[in-house]
């Protein structure tokens, strides 16, 4: 096929669950691609030689070599070339925000003015992953000889999983340590099942559980082993903790019964799985839910909310639709949904009845100003403009922190403003020797593939930090 | 999976169980507490570590009955294993010479106050102590108290052990009686630590009262343990258990403790029901990554 031909190829719709039916169940939205829809997807892909797409992605996935081998049909080629520098493509094909990634340059949808238009890598990325779950190919590689070495992960999220992946496949001895009794970070009790199915997750462990890694759950470091334990028992630490602080607002009635953090919200409802009438675990099924923020978050908090069985949701963010932060795929599905929005609100002050329960929300209008540090119009009250709406469940999803469990338990560690841990950009090394950090505990609530960026070079820093010490010993 | 060693009834629907859990023992320190999951589709419930054996790597845990997974972990006998235990969470009780350290426990309160009424002791202290229960047959750990404190002083609501009253009956008793108190420990039902340190204030004796809200994580990482200290939100399980009980807002504190009472009672009944006819409710299957 040549170029024109190729250009003139719609891109595949992908079937997804109704939005009347999906609100009721946790099943996946998108049901996936099938081998001819992913095969005339792929045919959309022009094979670009300076590959702008390689160059938006950020683990630099060999985008147009995968697509090829869909063509071609030899997908375990395929999944061996994104696995290369992806170890979860099954998460990322699903939860990456290609539109901002390696979506964003891609020729095609350059070519159509229309960034719609772009070769739809991620599903395609997704449809070689699900195909090697499904089918039971995934390979154990074959592992050199034991190095006598041996790293202790700290976190199980997308940060700790790569790194443990990476290490166990060089030889040396993983162990990783978990404070939930499940695996996953965020992929397991932030990320709601309906947009990213839990049996993907748990299939990543179990594949690096079967390549030899060592899960220790129900484990906090700092608590149930001291950093400096840690530190004596194994070679090399990694710490993965992520960003598990959840803000407020700051603002009065956030005490009140209704209020939730979006954490804890996702937390009871997918760890717990509260959605589920046998699960013991108790879960507030509020029929008018206000949630606040406009991320990825809070589309989750929402969208959640919905499948509990509130009759109304609606998001108050303070910004406009353009500033809002969320996957523009996610924001679409919760407007299919029926989730609601109001924009340019900001909210004041949470109300609640004499017995302590919430009754909704009083909101300032806002209007935008000029462009501030992150490069979004600043959000300005408009005076004398406020209002309220009524809720009888408050989600306050206005981000996470680097959680600081792990910096208070090893002072030593140099930290930024932010209270994330300060590293070496290229190593991932922290001020403390032997001592490597990465994911959302390094940058803040970030992304998954950051997280597994950073990952991935931690991986490659320590191996080369324990080859050397070995060396040293030696001689 | 963490064993039960050992399995014995302090009184109605108190249970002391001795568990399994070395890392914990061999780490935790007074004042802290783990979070147990007693099945595959438990809740999450934080516990009190009541004591420890680091050589033999074991725990005890004094749980009272109060709900669905307090029930069904009372199920449980000697050898069954509780599924999780993660610990130990939340930060040690500050400790140091005090002089007379005044430690009131009210109802299973005086579970989590062993440890620390011991520490206490332990750290040259006199430590008197108040134990307060609604009627004779649910006082607990009495023996155990008398042994770490130098004076133990009992009441009963209806009279039928000790004297008559409240603690804050026998707090006002004892520092009318001239005894000067340094330092105040207050563990129990809410409505009862609001009172004592209501009252404690008035007295001017320094407290601490460790708070039990709901919790999950146990972690830092969901929020919903906040309490309000001082004017400032602090997340229990990682800014405490334990808080300068004269600036909790403690109003707020029992207010959210009610935030599932219509869920607890169902489930509750719904136990109750299956419990009997030896059903035990089932989630769904989760895989679990253990391959
Ligand atoms: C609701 C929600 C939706 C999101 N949606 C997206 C999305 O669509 N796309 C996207 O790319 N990103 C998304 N993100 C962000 C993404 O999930 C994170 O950037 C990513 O998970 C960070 O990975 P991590 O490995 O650094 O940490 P985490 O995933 O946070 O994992 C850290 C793990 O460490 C454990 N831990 C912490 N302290 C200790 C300790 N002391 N001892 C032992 N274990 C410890 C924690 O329990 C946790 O399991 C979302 C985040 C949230 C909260
Ligand atoms: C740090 C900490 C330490 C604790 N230590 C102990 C201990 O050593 N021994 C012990 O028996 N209990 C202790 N608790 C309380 C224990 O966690 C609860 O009793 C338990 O979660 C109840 O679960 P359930 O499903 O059986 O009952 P639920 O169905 O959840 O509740 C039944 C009844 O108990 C009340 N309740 C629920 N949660 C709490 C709570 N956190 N505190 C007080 N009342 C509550 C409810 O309002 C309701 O009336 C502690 C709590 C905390 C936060
Ligand atoms: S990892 Fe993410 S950014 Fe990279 S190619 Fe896959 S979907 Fe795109
Ligand atoms: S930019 Fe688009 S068309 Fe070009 S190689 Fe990448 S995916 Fe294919
Ligand atoms: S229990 Fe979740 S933050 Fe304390």
């Amino acid at each position: 096929m040549d170029t024109a031909d190729r250009l003139k190829l719609p891109p595949v719709v992908m079937p997804e669950q109704d939005p009347t039916e999906r609100i009721h169940n946790v099943r996946e939205v998108p049901f996936g691609f099938t081998p001819a829809m992913a095969l005339q997807e792929a045919q959309r892909c022009l094979h670009c030689v300076n590959q702008p797409c390689v160059d938006g992605c950020p683990v630099g996935v060999r985008i147009p070599d995968f697509i090829r081998t869909i063509e071609s049909g030899d997908y375990i080629a395929g999944i061996g070339i994104i696995k290369q520098t992806n170890l979860l493509p099954a998460v990322c094909g699903r939860v990456c925000p290609q539109e901002d990634q390696c979506q964003k340059s891609c020729t095609v949808g350059k070519t159509h003015r229309d960034p719609g238009q772009a070769v739809q890598i991620g599903q395609l990325e997704r449809f070689l992953a699900d195909w090697e779950r499904e089918n039971h190919t995934a390979v154990i590689p074959q592992i050199p000889p034991a190095s006598g070495k041996r790293v202790a992960v700290i976190g199980s999220g997308p940060a700790g999983l790569t790194v443990a992946g990476d290490l166990i496949k060089l030889g040396h001895a993983v162990t990783v340590f978990e404070a939930l009794h499940m695996p996953g970070g965020v992929l397991g009790y932030g990320i709601p099942e309906f947009r990213l199915p839990k049996e993907i997750v748990y299939a990543e462990v179990s594949y690096l559980t079967r390549l030899g890694v060592d899960f220790q759950y129900n484990t906090v470091i700092g608590k149930s082993l001291t950093v400096d334990e840690v530190r004596n028992d194994y070679d090399a630490v990694f710490i993965g903790s992520g960003a598990g602080l959840p803000n407020f607002l700051g603002i009065p009635g956030e005490s009140l019964l209704g209020v939730y953090s979006a954490n804890e919200y996702l937390t009871r409802a997918n760890l717990m799985h509260a959605y589920d009438e046998n699960s013991d675990t108790p879960i507030l099924r509020g029929k008018s839910v206000a949630v606040l923020g406009g991320g990825n978050v809070a589309m989750d908090s929402a969208r959640t909310a919905l499948r509990l069985g509130a009759l109304g949701v609606t998001v108050i963010y303070r910004r406009s639709e353009e500033e809002m932060p969320a996957r523009k795929e996610e924001y679409h599905h919760a407007v299919q949904e029926g989730v609601e929005f109001s924009f340019l609100q900001n909210p004041l002050e949470i109300l609640g009845n004499p017995d302590g329960w919430v009754t909704g929300l009083t909101l300032q209008k806002m209007q935008l100003g000029e462009p501030d540090a992150s490069g979004r119009r600043r959000p300005l009250p408009i005076p004398g403009q406020t209002g309220s709406v009524s809720a009888d469940v408050v989600i306050v999803a206005i981000g996470n922190n680097p959680n600081p469990l792990i910096p208070a338990a090893l002072p030593s560690l140099q930290m930024n403003r932010h209270g994330g841990i300060v590293t070496n950009e290229e190593t991932m090394e922290t001020s403390v020797p032997g001592v490597f950090a990465g994911g959302d505990i390094v940058l803040g609530a970030a992304t998954v593939i950051l997280a597994m960026g950073q990952g991935r070079k931690a991986a490659r820093a320590i191996h080369a930090w324990l080859t050397k010490t070995a060396d040293l010993e030696r001689n | 999976m963490n064993t039960i060693r050992k399995r014995e009834e302090l009184g109605p629907n108190v249970t002391r169980y001795v568990i399994d859990a070395p890392l914990v023992a061999t780490h935790r320190k007074p004042g802290q507490f783990v979070i147990v999951r007693v099945s595959d589709h438990g809740e999450r419930i934080p516990l009190t570590i009541a004591d420890a054996d680091p050589e033999l790597g074991t725990i005890s845990l004094i749980v009272q009955s109060v709900g669905k997974t307090t029930r069904e972990m009372a199920m449980l006998r000697s050898g069954d294993a509780i599924h999780d235990v993660v610990g130990p969470l939340g930060r040690p009780t500050h400790l140091q010479q005090f002089g007379t350290v005044l430690c009131v426990g009210g109802g299973i309160g005086t579970a989590p106050l062993y440890p620390i009424a011991k520490a206490m002791k332990e750290a040259h202290n006199h430590v008197i102590t108040i134990l307060g229960a609604r009627t004779r047959d649910l006082l607990i750990l009495e023996d155990d108290m008398r042994r770490v404190s130098d004076e133990l002083i009992v009441t009963t609501d209806d009279g039928s052990y000790g004297t008559k009253g409240l603690v804050t009956d026998a707090i006002r008793a004892l520092v009318g009686g001239g005894t000067h108190i340094d330092q105040a420990v207050v563990i129990g039902p809410p409505l009862m630590m609001k009172f004592t340190s209501l009252l404690t204030k008035e007295l001017g004796i320094p407290t601490m009262a460790s708070l039990n809200p709901i919790m999950i994580d146990g972690t830092g990482m969901c929020g919903g343990c906040r309490v309000t200290v001082g004017g400032e939100m602090k997340f229990a399980c990682v800014d405490g258990p334990e808080f300068d009980a004269h600036k909790v807002d403690w109003d707020s504190m029992i207010r959210r403790l009610g935030t599932y009472r219509t869920e607890e009672k169902t489930a509750a009944e719904r136990c109750d029901h299956e419990c009997r006819i030896g059903l035990g409710t089932r989630g769904p299957e989760w895989i679990l990554p253990t391959d």
